[in-house]
């Protein structure tokens, strides 16, 4: 399998869809970790009140992308065997984030993760994201408890 | 170690993922980590994962599952333990 289709596999099995989807690609994954990429556009509803006149990417959505392209991404990987014909659930277990540079509208972000431990279906990772020019944006520790169910017949 | 020592060493590891509004003398050997100390199953891994560093033991899927109360952890301490000497 190329590298191409296997990011494009964890991608149609991510469980978002717009507006809550924070992942527009993947530039690699692997077994301790991965590296995607995503574009806050400007036109998103919620630059309109955070804050009023002055758009700011808000945190939990910061947060909330280094969620899908770091954990959920990992994980579905991770359970690729486990999970070839099943929906993958996932429930955010806990997340310890620090932000250290604003990101406006249309800023195109990379985030980086690294895995701490799977064990018991538990995802823990260390998460890093830069902005456009490589500035680390925020980083921190997410984790995510996966759940695989056959699918609906 | 005796019994007693494992319980406490035990009894520490669990303290740390209390939540807020569970009391220390709430643990005792029956004590249920979900239903009555409010540990969820993520911090339930975690428990685990201390569990196998104090111990040094490793615990597969199947003993998480059996893992309800204190007492069961304390069993299944006992037999990894056993299982290695």
């Amino acid at each position: 399998m190329t590298a191409h289709n296997a990011h494009s596999e964890i991608l149609e099995k991510l469980p978002y869809d717009a507006p809550f989807r924070f992942v527009d690609g993947l530039y690699s994954v692997h077994d301790d970790g991965t590296e995607g990429y995503y574009t806050f556009t400007g036109d998103s509803d919620f630059y309109k009140g955070h804050f009023k006149n002055f758009p700011i990417t808000p945190g939990v959505l910061l947060t909330e992308c280094c969620a899908q392209i770091g954990v959920v991404c990992l994980g579905i990987y991770l359970l690729k065997d486990d999970a070839a014909d099943k929906n993958v659930g996932i429930g955010l277990s806990s997340s310890t984030m620090e932000f250290l540079k604003p990101v406006p509208p249309d800023t195109k972000v990379r985030v980086v993760s690294e895995k701490v431990y799977f064990r018991f279906q538990k995802l823990k990772c260390k998460v890093n994201m830069f902005d456009a020019s490589g500035d680390l944006v925020c980083r921190g520790t997410i984790s995510g408890m996966f759940k695989t169910t056959a699918y609906e017949k | 170690m005796n019994e007693k020592e494992k319980y406490q060493k035990l009894k520490t590891i669990v303290e740390t993922y209390l939540p807020d509004d569970v009391s220390v003398d709430a643990i005792a050997a029956e004590s249920n980590f979900t239903t009555e100390l409010n540990i969820n199953s993520a911090n339930l891994v975690d428990i685990v994962l201390d569990v196998e560093d104090a111990f040094d033991i490793r615990l597969e899927n199947e003993d998480m599952d059996g893992m309800q109360t204190v007492q069961d952890a304390l069993t299944i301490i006992n037999t990894k333990i056993a299982e290695k000497a």
